[in-house]
């Protein structure tokens, strides 16, 4: 899989529905749309939550990767 | 441009509106940074200012100069049994203040006349009226209008609530609506009628909600319109109003240029415990 390089990243593991996606939320509402965030949230209910919140709020979702160590969800700011 | 960031205990007490596509952190940075003053601690008041207190508007003034007594506590859910003698305003900030640390209350255990009212508002962004009397609820229109500050009205009896939002040079104030006082006495009060404190706190909470959204520059508030509720029937209609030129206070040539105390005006007298609903 092709790597994006983020801008930003925040390790979101262990952090529970909806604060996970506040927290994306409020990261990408500091940046400049073009930017791309990384946020690494847990497998489950993070993993399939997060994207969707990300894309009802009109941001592009650049890649999901799942691995041993979470699930990389990659951020388009729009 | 960078904003003070949010505090984790921040994130998560406002987690719920934040997620809100229409606030997000910069309408909750708004809301931190508000100043409302909220005319009375009663039955409308105090469901205005636990709901602004809960959502984080930074600075809220609340102006009453009543005692709690036990007569009130049926609607009026800022105060408690163990509040009973307390001032109604000291007793307002520290519920709300204890809801949420962010807040600060200003108390104002005061009448508002003519002679103060502008000094009070001119420290706020906006002004909720939750007094349940007439004199009062004039002073304050007026006030508004010279100050050119927004106003959301409300008022109640019995089971049923009206409630409008007036924005200077927007749309009609209150007296384009009711340009004098009725005569003493013709309009009966809820000491007189009776109130069910439910009905307080719809009002109250669409007070609050008219507030919230004028902060945050969202929605449609109800300018040029009264909403009225009876409970009763638990319906809801909506009234269309509009600016009277001829308004003696925000018409085009007003004959109301300075504040009018109604009480002395009228030889009103209220008895004490009938003001600041």
């Amino acid at each position: 899989m092709t790597a994006v390089k983020p801008d930003k990243s925040i390790d979101l593991r262990g952090t529970p529905c909806p604060l996970n996606w506040v927290k994306t939320k409020l990261r990408l509402e500091e940046m400049q749309p073009g930017m791309v965030l990384e946020v690494v949230v847990d497998e489950g209910a993070p993993a399939h939550n997060v994207p969707r919140s990300v894309q009802a709020e009109g941001h592009k979702i650049l890649e999901v990767g799942h691995s041993a160590d979470g699930v990389r969800v990659v951020i388009e700011r729009c | 441009m960078a904003a003070i960031a949010f505090t984790e205990e921040q994130i998560e007490r406002y987690s719920r509106q934040i997620i809100l596509p229409e606030v997000g952190g910069v309408g909750q940075r708004k809301l931190l940074a508000a100043r409302v003053l909220v005319i009375g601690a009663g039955g409308l008041g105090s469901p205005v200012g636990l709901y602004l207190a809960a959502a984080g508007v930074g600075r809220i003034g609340i102006v009453d100069s009543d005692r709690v007594d036990l007569s009130n506590l049926q609607r009026q859910i800022l105060h408690a049994t163990r509040d009973l003698g307390r001032e109604k305003c000291t007793s307002a900030k520290q519920t709300m203040e204890s809801i949420n640390p962010d807040v600060t209350v200003v108390p104002y255990p005061v009448r508002l006349t003519s002679s103060n009212i502008l000094d009070i508002i001119s420290g706020y962004d906006m002004v909720v009226d939750g007094s349940d009397n007439f004199p009062t609820r004039y002073l304050v229109n007026d006030a508004c209008v010279l100050a050119g500050k927004p106003l959301s009205h409300a008022g109640i009896l019995r089971f049923e609530g009206q409630a409008t939002t007036i924005v200077p040079g927007r749309g009609p104030c209150y007296r384009c609506l009711y340009p004098e006082p009725p005569p003493p006495g013709l309009m009966p009060s809820c000491q007189e009628a009776g109130v069910l404190g439910a009905t307080a706190g719809v009002m109250g909470a669409i007070q609050a909600a008219e507030v919230l959204k004028l902060i945050l520059g969202i929605g449609d508030l109800l300018v040029g319109r009264i909403l009225i509720c009876d409970g009763l029937t638990m319906s809801f209609r909506t009234v269309r109003v509009e600016r009277d030129p001829g308004c003696p206070i925000c018409g085009d040539s007003p004959s109301v240029t300075e504040l009018i105390d109604y009480d002395d005006f009228c030889g009103l007298r209220v008895p004490e415990e009938q003001y600041h609903e």
